[in-house]
């Protein structure tokens, strides 16, 4: 999938991984993609809640080994 | 104001003691309406930290100034950041230290009773996921019933107390957590026993726990008695320790019976449970006291947050023991079922020894609540 701007928040713990994504949408425009990247499992769960309640849409994810991505389009 | 922590003990003793205090929740709302802190005085809030980052100022109002606060999330890290939050506009506020999964993983030893030989028995309580395990001591020796995988908290415990490991057991294949018993034989050269028709998947040695067999604790002869009593499980099996305490597992609890379905076989199990529960335990003695493997609620909790009751009385008062018409009985039991408990069939296979999954995901596997019960 075509990301925009792809964010690595591999090895951080919550609540950074939101906490940097929010910053990074931020610098998106309405209608692009965001591909973020955590190892925290946590992350899942809160990005797809965060993703809702902020507008945006979570558009898929995908686990790869220990990784998690994740890609949301900025509303 | 300075954030401070507060551990899973500190917050265990506030449920016992029924005391007040404000749990501001920050985990997603999903994660909160599954499974949260429950104490009997305690207020809630749910925030997700997420839609706290741009600060926390409409959330102020909500907080009361004349009671300890608790900020919780799963793992610490965003009850830490919102804590500092509230800090900075002049509240003081803890954090759980270690976040729900330390509270998951947290065990309370509390005395149960003395022994007629001058034994002991003592219920670890896991007060956040409601599982119940035991210890049985006796002139140096101990047996474990039905222990969770947190196996340094046993260790530790019988070191502190001065007794050796000798017997271990399950009374049950369980279905809601994993299990530590094979791993606190093998540090301790243990005997571990199991119900054999709940083992017939397993991959590991063990010793076949079926009804009839004595295991005696120490020189003074705490025995240890097996009573076959099937219906949540296949092999589930109770114990009667040294005459008067009556271990019933997943079978009976105090206000609530075990469920029959987490092995795909409700409807086989049915006439076992109810054979189990209405023939099998009738037969005991009133007077013996009940401990069981799990509590649902927290007004299950005696006032020195034990988990225990008299048979007799339980007869009385548990519903699932009052049901006369069997048709009745049945639905109760595979009808309207809760969820069941998260993971359970990747946990069976942990138990069996079939699958080993890492720290984490062992953790993962048994967030949440046991339900292990019908009511």
């Amino acid at each position: 999938m075509k990301a925009t701007k792809v964010l690595d928040a591999k090895g951080l713990a919550c609540s950074m991984p939101i906490v940097k994504t929010k910053k990074a949408i931020n610098d998106l425009a309405s209608g692009e993609i965001l591909e973020i990247q955590v190892t925290d499992k946590g992350a899942k769960n809160d990005l797809a809640a965060w993703a809702k309640s902020g507008g945006h849409e979570l558009i898929n994810h995908e686990v790869d080994d220990d990784v998690l991505k994740f890609w949301i389009r900025k509303g | 104001m300075p954030v401070k922590s507060m551990n899973s003990k500190e917050v265990t003793r506030k449920v016992f003691h029924k005391e007040e205090l404000f749990i501001l929740d920050v985990r997603n709302e999903g994660d909160f309406q599954d499974w949260k802190i429950e104490g009997e005085n305690f207020d809630y809030l749910n925030i997700p930290y997420f839609e706290l980052l741009d600060g926390v100022e409409e959330i102020l109002g909500k907080i009361p100034l004349d009671k300890e606060v608790l900020v919780v999330c799963a793992k610490e890290g965003s009850s830490i950041m919102v804590a500092e939050m509230l800090s900075e506009h002049g509240l003081s506020v803890f954090y759980l230290e270690g976040g729900m999964k330390a509270w998951s993983e947290y065990l309370e030893p509390v005395k149960i009773g003395d022994l007629r030989d001058g034994g002991e028995i003592y219920q670890f309580v896991r007060i956040g996921k409601g599982c119940l395990s035991y210890m049985v001591v006796s002139s140096g020796e101990a047996a474990i019933i039905d222990a969770s995988r947190m196996t340094t908290t046993y260790l530790n415990f019988a070191k502190k107390i001065g007794v050796n490991i000798k017997h271990v057991f399950d009374t049950h294949l369980h279905a809601d957590h994993i299990s530590g018993g094979r791993e606190i034989a093998a540090s301790t050269g243990a005997t571990y026993w199991l119900p054999p028709k709940d083992a017939t998947d397993v991959t590991f040695e063990y010793r076949p726990l079926e009804s009839g067999n004595s295991v005696t604790i120490g020189h003074t002869s705490i025995d240890i008695n097996a009573l076959y009593s099937p219906g949540h499980t296949i092999g589930s099996t109770s114990f009667v320790v040294d005459s008067t305490y009556l271990l019933s597992g997943d079978i009976l609890f105090i206000d609530s019976i075990g469920r029959p379905d987490l092995a795909g076989m409700a409807e086989d199990w049915v006439a076992d449970l109810r054979e189990s529960l209405y023939s099998r335990y009738r037969e005991l003695s009133e007077d013996l006291i009940v401990l069981p493997a799990h509590f649902m609620i927290i007004d299950e909790l005696n006032e020195d947050g034990s988990v225990a009751k008299k048979l007799g009385t339980l007869f009385t008062e548990n519903h699932g023991l009052n049901i006369d018409d069997e048709n009745e009985f049945r639905k109760l039991v595979t009808e309207n079922l809760p969820p069941q408990p998260n993971a359970y069939q990747e946990i069976r296979e942990t138990n069996m020894g079939k699958i080993t999954p890492d720290e984490d995901k062992q953790r993962e596997m048994e967030i949440g609540p046991n339900r292990c019960a019908v009511r």
